[in-house]
């Protein structure tokens, strides 16, 4: 039988039975638009998981004092005096690990413009915090070395902080706020962003120079905390070794005293995250793995009964002159077409579907190049195996048993 | 016209039911010579489908000679087997066995599909002859749940004609239809007979086998008689004298 019989013979009978035809490429059209569908909204919510992490600083290391205790009553963290300037000092100079290196000073209270007012933190802070915090001046600048010797009364509003007191619209560069009653000159604005993964408020802060704050605001000699970048990811975890060695040495500590701060890395909490992101992908695949056997048995049992039902119209293709191959080979032409159409459908409709439920879920749906292509070439060999096997089966019957099928 | 098409040597056909063979054919000779025009008769179980669906290599004998136009049937392979149908016999069922959905035209069409020396021109033009040759001209786009039993019959006729086959075999072709009906299919036979072609039927209606010109009649899987037919039916004789009920239009 030559080609384009067997494509006029193939395309007839499947117009013939246009439902039949539609039934059967469902079953492949749910089959592949399920998997992409599942594995889009699964890859989407891993990377949006993953550029939140990375919009906190992925090389960053904290320094926090110890908790103290006095007669076992737990002080908290933020009145010990353990950290000092020195120790930012001693680390800039000594660690080779680090690339930046910057106090944190706190203090909060309230700050007021004409008759606006609002209560926020101070953080005070050196020239590098920007760098290691991952913040972005977006109008005016950020304080110079000059004006944090000088405890100069400058300061840099976040977002929040800006829609505060001035509203909407407002440039606050240039303008003068007073925080604690105390005048400071604006001179930088933050870009805003956004809440933090636990739906913290990043904007709503101060920056001002450390000196400024310590001296003026918070009235302390030591420091809250110190923020460092890792010269990269990877060295994070020896950049934290060689800050706990600097710093119990700055702090005089005996090897038998326990160390009276904390350092946390960034790396460490990335890594719990990474190691339930995994936990995800694992996850995602057995889904996937188990809507594409919940396809692949669909389209199993559509393609097998619609052709095991065919076995009498096979014997009437036999008894008038029909060879094996040539029914064969028009079962395996209609399976290829429909498996093909069928898969091609699935595919835009999981991405629809990927789509659509990707803006109700408010998260970004990434359809991968790996999941269109598994679920389309495993629909496709399910669906033209099963339209294959049971035609090979009746079409191996003598004419008249075929014709005779019940 | 003395040229013989079928010749049959101690056939023999043996079907397995489980534990128990059927010997469905114990041993049957038989001749048809070109041209002939056989009723093959029985009450059911005799052996007379079987004996077609033999002589229509549908099926495979168990045992015995086959010989179609000159071929041993018995060295032939599966897929030479379905060239010899395709092109040298055409085969009428009882029940039509049309394919749904598809026009008459189409319905006809398929056996030259499956032969590859037939050019797209040439087997739309043969398959329109075929169906003006059995009077349906006029019905070439419709569906087969359009037609009456008769015409489908008839769209089967032609089906069977299309690939101009040396022999016509027919398994029960009037079964499905009323008299008047019947008599029209086998008014077809009989004019196609008379135009050179071999045409060999099964019946059980001795009515029916009496259009033939030959009878064979089966028992147990044996042939009890063989004889010709003396007072030979014309069917477009005995339509004259019936009514015409104008039923067929509407019988589906």
């Amino acid at each position: 039988m030559s080609y384009s019989n067997l494509f006029i013979i193939a395309i007839r009978a499947l117009v013939r039975n246009r439902l039949r035809a539609i039934l059967t490429m469902l079953g492949i059209i749910i089959g592949v638009a399920s998997v992409i569908a599942m594995l889009a909204l699964g890859e989407g919510s891993k990377r949006s998981m993953r550029e939140e992490l990375s919009k906190m600083g992925t090389n960053m290391i904290m320094v926090m004092p110890n908790f103290q205790r006095r007669g076992g009553v737990s002080l908290g963290s933020s009145s010990s005096n353990a950290i000092k300037m020195v120790d930012v000092l001693a680390l800039r100079n000594e660690a080779t690990y680090l690339a930046a290196v910057s106090p944190e000073v706190r203090a909060s209270g309230q700050v007021i413009y004409g008759n606006q007012n609002t209560q926020t933190t101070i953080y005070g802070v050196s020239e590098e915090y920007l760098g290691i915090r991952k913040l972005v001046i977006s109008n005016g600048r950020i304080f110079n070395s000059q004006e944090v010797k000088s405890m100069a009364k400058v300061c840099i509003l976040g977002q929040t902080v800006v829609e505060n007191l001035f509203g909407t619209g407002t440039d606050p560069v240039g303008l003068s706020i007073r925080i604690k009653n105390l005048p400071f000159l604006v001179i930088g604005v933050l870009e805003e962003k956004g809440e933090s993964g636990m739906g913290q408020d990043q904007d709503d802060l101060i920056l001002a120079p450390y000196t400024t704050v310590q001296r003026r605001l918070a009235a302390i000699d030591y420091i809250n905390g110190i923020y460092a970048s890792a010269v990269s990811e990877e060295k994070s975890t020896k950049a934290k070794t060689e800050m706990e060695e600097i710093l119990r040495r700055t702090h005089k500590l005996k090897d038998s005293d326990e160390n009276n701060f904390r350092i946390m890395s960034q790396s460490e909490l990335m890594e719990t995250m990474s190691s339930m992101m995994s936990i995800m992908t694992y996850l995602l695949g057995a889904i996937a793995a188990i809507s594409l056997l919940v396809g692949g048995i669909g389209i199993m049992n559509i393609m097998f009964v619609s052709v095991t039902e065919r076995t009498r119209e096979i014997g009437l293709r036999m008894s008038i002159g029909g060879r094996s191959q040539d029914i064969l080979k028009q079962f395996l032409v209609e399976s290829i077409i429909l498996s093909i159409l069928g898969g091609l459908f699935g595919i835009i409709l999981g991405y629809i579907i990927a789509k659509g439920a990707g803006s109700l879920m408010d998260t970004k749906a990434y359809v991968q190049t790996q999941a269109v292509v598994l679920s389309f070439v495993v629909c496709f060999a399910i669906g033209v195996f099963f339209g294959w096997y049971p035609a090979r089966k009746a079409a191996n019957l003598n004419p008249i048993d075929a014709l005779r099928y019940e | 016209m003395n040229k013989t098409i079928i010749e049959i040597n101690c056939l023999k056909k043996d079907y397995h039911v489980g534990e128990v063979t059927v010997h469905a054919l114990r041993g049957v000779d038989m001749k048809i010579q070109k041209g002939e025009f056989v009723a093959v008769m029985g009450v059911s179980g005799s052996g007379k489908s079987t004996m077609l669906n033999i002589l229509g290599c549908l099926d495979i004998p168990t045992k015995g000679d086959y010989f179609l136009d000159g071929v041993d049937i018995r060295t032939l392979s599966k897929d030479e087997l379905a060239r010899l149908r395709n092109q040298k016999l055409g085969f009428v069922f009882q029940a039509y066995n049309l394919l749904p959905r598809t026009t008459a035209l189409e319905n006809v069409e398929l056996p030259l599909f499956y032969n590859s020396s037939v050019k797209t021109k040439e087997r739309k033009e043969r398959a329109v002859r075929a169906l003006e040759a059995v009077g349906l001209a006029d019905r070439m786009h419709h569906m087969p749940n359009q037609l009456s039993g008769g015409q489908q019959q008839r769209v089967a006729i032609a089906r069977s004609l299309v690939n101009d086959p040396v022999m016509i075999l027919a398994d029960e072709p009037t079964g499905n239809l009323d008299t008047r009906t019947s008599f029209e299919i086998m008014e077809l036979f009989q004019d196609l007979n008379d135009r050179g072609r071999t045409i060999v039927y099964v019946t059980h209606e001795q009515d029916i086998a009496r259009f033939a010109t030959r009878n064979v009649v089966f028992r147990d899987g044996l042939i009890q008689r063989e004889n010709l037919v003396t007072e030979r039916i014309f069917a477009r004789e005995i339509l004259k004298t019936l009514p015409i009920e104008n039923i067929e239009e509407f019988d589906t």
